[in-house]
C-alpha cells in the first residue's frame, strides 16, 4: 500500500494499443448499464402491474398462478436466473427456436439480460402493486361496482390510479435496483459499468484500481440519486390533494 | 425434440455441490451476525444526537445501499489483499465484503425498530436511572429487535440468494460450484437447472416459516 502510485487522471489515458482511451469504456459501460436498466425496467413496470392486479382478483385460479409467479421469481437468486435464461432455456426449446437464440439472435446477452432483469424486478413490482390495492379501502371497490362499473373498469378508473400513486415510494427503491442489479448481468458477458470497471482493473490498469473504482462508483451514485429526484418528481405531480399528504416532499 | 435430461451429472457432483451450499450458509451466517452486530451500532449512530456520528453512519449507510453488490464484491477483492500486503483470495474477501455490505441494510432495518418505539419507553428507562447504554441494552432494543424479526429474516433470505454472486471473483459457493461443473463436465442444463431449484426449495420454506413467524407475533401484539 505504501508505494501505491496514485493516478486520478487514469481515464484520460490512452488503452495500451489500441487507440481508445479508457473514460470511453467507461461511458461505453455507462450506455449498456443505463439501456439495460430503463428497459428492465419498462418490462418489470408492465408485467408487474399485471401481476400484482391478478394476485387480488376474485378467482382463486388466476391469483394462485400469479402467487406461484412471484414466488417462483423471488426465490431463486438473479444470477442464476440469467444463466436459467442464457444457459438453459435454448436447450429446453424445440430444436430450430434453440438454435435461433444461441445463433442469431440479435445483441444476445443485452435482450437476455433485458427480459431476465425485468421479469425478476416485475415479481417485486406486483407484490408492490398488489401491496397498493390492498391498502385501498375496501369502499372504493364497492363504490366502483355501484356506479355500474365493470370489475375491470373499476380497476382501470378507481383502484389502479389511486394504487399506483400510493406505492410511489417503494416502487422508488425498486427502480434503483434495477440499475443496481443491472450490475449481475455482467456475468453474461453484458459489457456494462462494473464489466468495464472488471476490465479495465484487471487486465488493462492493474496499477490503478482504486482510482477507476471509485469513480465508476462515483457514477453509480449518481444514478441512484438521478432516480431518487426523477421519482420524487413524479410523485409530487401525482399526488392527490388532501389524500396522500406525506407525499414528494 | 430434445434428449431427456441426464441427472447423473448432478447427483455425481453432489459432494461438491454440498461443500458449496455449506459455503453459502456459513458466508450468509457469518454476514447475518456480524452485519447485525454492525448494523445495530450503525443505527444508533444515526439515531444519536451527536451530528457528526449521525452524519457519518448516514453517509455509510446511503454509499452502500446505492451501488451494486457486485461493485461492492470487486471492491473488496481487489482492496483487501491491497491493505493486507498479501492475497487473501475470493473465499476470504467475501466474508469482510458481506458483513460490511449488509450491515447497512440490517441498520435501517433495526433504525425503523427503533424508531417504532413510544418515546415514553425511553423516558421510563432513564426514570429508573439506566444510563444510555443500559437504556438500550434493557428496554429499547429488546422491544426493537422483536417489533422487526420478520424483516431481519426475509434481509437474511435475501443475504442468502446474494451469496450467488460471489461466483463472479470465482468463490466457490453452491452456485459456484455448481458452474465449476457444468463447465467441466459441459452439462451447464442439469446443473444450473438443479441448483436453480435447490434455491428455489430452501428460499421458498424459509419465507413460508418467516410468514408463519409473522402472524404468531401479529397474533400475541
Amino acid at each position: 500500500m505504501g508505494n501505491y502510485q496514485w493516478n486520478w487522471g487514469i481515464l484520460f489515458e490512452e488503452v495500451y494499443g489500441t487507440g481508445e482511451f479508457y473514460y470511453q469504456w467507461v461511458l461505453n459501460g455507462l450506455g449498456w448499464t443505463v439501456a439495460v436498466a430503463l428497459s428492465a425496467w419498462v418490462i418489470a413496470l408492465l408485467v408487474g402491474s399485471l401481476i400484482g392486479t391478478l394476485r387480488t382478483l376474485p378467482n382463486k385460479w388466476i391469483a394462485g398462478l400469479a402467487t406461484a409467479y412471484v414466488e417462483l421469481f423471488r426465490n431463486i437468486p438473479l444470477i442464476v436466473q440469467l444463466f436459467l435464461w442464457f444457459f438453459v432455456l435454448p436447450e429446453l426449446l424445440p430444436e430450430a427456436a434453440g438454435m435461433w437464440m444461441k445463433q442469431q439472435m440479435p445483441l444476445p446477452e443485452f435482450f437476455t439480460a433485458m427480459v431476465g432483469l425485468g421479469l425478476f424486478t416485475a415479481a417485486r413490482v406486483a407484490e408492490q402493486v398488489r401491496t397498493g390495492i390492498l391498502t385501498l379501502p375496501r369502499g372504493q371497490r364497492y363504490a366502483g361496482l355501484a356506479l355500474g362499473f365493470t370489475l375491470a373498469q373499476t380497476y382501470r378508473y378507481v383502484l389502479l390510479p389511486m394504487a399506483f400513486r400510493v406505492i410511489i415510494p417503494p416502487l422508488t427503491s425498486e427502480f434503483m435496483n434495477v440499475f443496481k442489479n443491472s450490475a449481475v448481468a455482467l456475468a453474461i458477458g453484458l459489457t456494462e459499468l462494473t464489466f468495464q470497471m472488471r476490465q479495465i482493473t484487471g487486465e488493462y490498469a492493474p496499477a490503478n484500481p482504486i482510482e477507476v473504482m471509485s469513480i465508476v462508483s462515483v457514477i453509480y451514485l449518481i444514478l441512484a440519486f438521478s432516480v431518487n429526484r426523477l421519482m420524487a418528481w413524479v410523485e409530487r405531480k401525482a399526488r392527490v390533494p388532501g389524500f396522500i399528504s406525506a407525499g414528494g416532499k | 425434440m430434445m434428449q431427456p435430461l441426464d441427472w447423473s451429472v448432478f447427483f455425481n457432483a453432489r459432494d461438491f455441490l454440498l461443500q458449496g451450499f455449506m459455503y453459502s450458509l456459513s458466508l450468509t451466517a457469518f454476514a447475518t451476525a456480524v452485519g447485525i452486530v454492525l448494523g445495530t451500532l450503525l443505527a444508533m449512530a444515526r439515531l444519536s444526537g451527536i451530528q457528526p456520528l449521525a452524519t457519518i453512519a448516514a453517509a455509510y449507510v446511503n454509499l452502500f445501499r446505492s451501488v451494486p453488490l457486485l461493485l461492492v464484491i470487486f471492491w473488496f477483492y481487489i482492496l483487501v489483499p491491497l491493505l493486507a500486503g498479501v492475497p487473501v483470495g475470493a473465499d476470504k474477501s467475501a466474508y469482510i465484503t458481506f458483513a460490511i455490505f449488509e450491515a447497512a441494510y440490517f441498520c435501517e432495518i433495526i433504525r425503523a425498530g427503533i424508531q417504532s418505539i413510544p418515546k415514553g419507553q425511553v423516558a421510563a428507562g432513564q426514570a429508573m436511572g439506566f444510563n444510555y447504554w443500559q437504556n438500550m441494552r434493557f428496554v429499547i432494543l429488546p422491544q426493537a429487535f422483536r417489533n422487526v424479526v420478520p424483516l431481519l429474516l426475509t434481509q437474511v433470505i435475501i443475504l442468502f440468494q446474494d451469496t450467488s454472486l460471489v461466483y463472479v471473483v470465482g468463490a466457490t459457493d453452491l452456485f459456484g460450484a455448481a458452474s465449476k461443473v457444468a463447465n467441466r463436465d459441459n452439462a451447464p442444463v442439469v446443473m444450473y437447472a438443479g441448483i436453480a431449484v435447490v434455491y428455489l426449495v430452501v428460499s421458498f420454506s424459509l419465507s413460508r416459516a418467516v410468514k408463519a413467524l409473522h402472524t404468531r407475533i401479529a397474533i400475541i401484539r
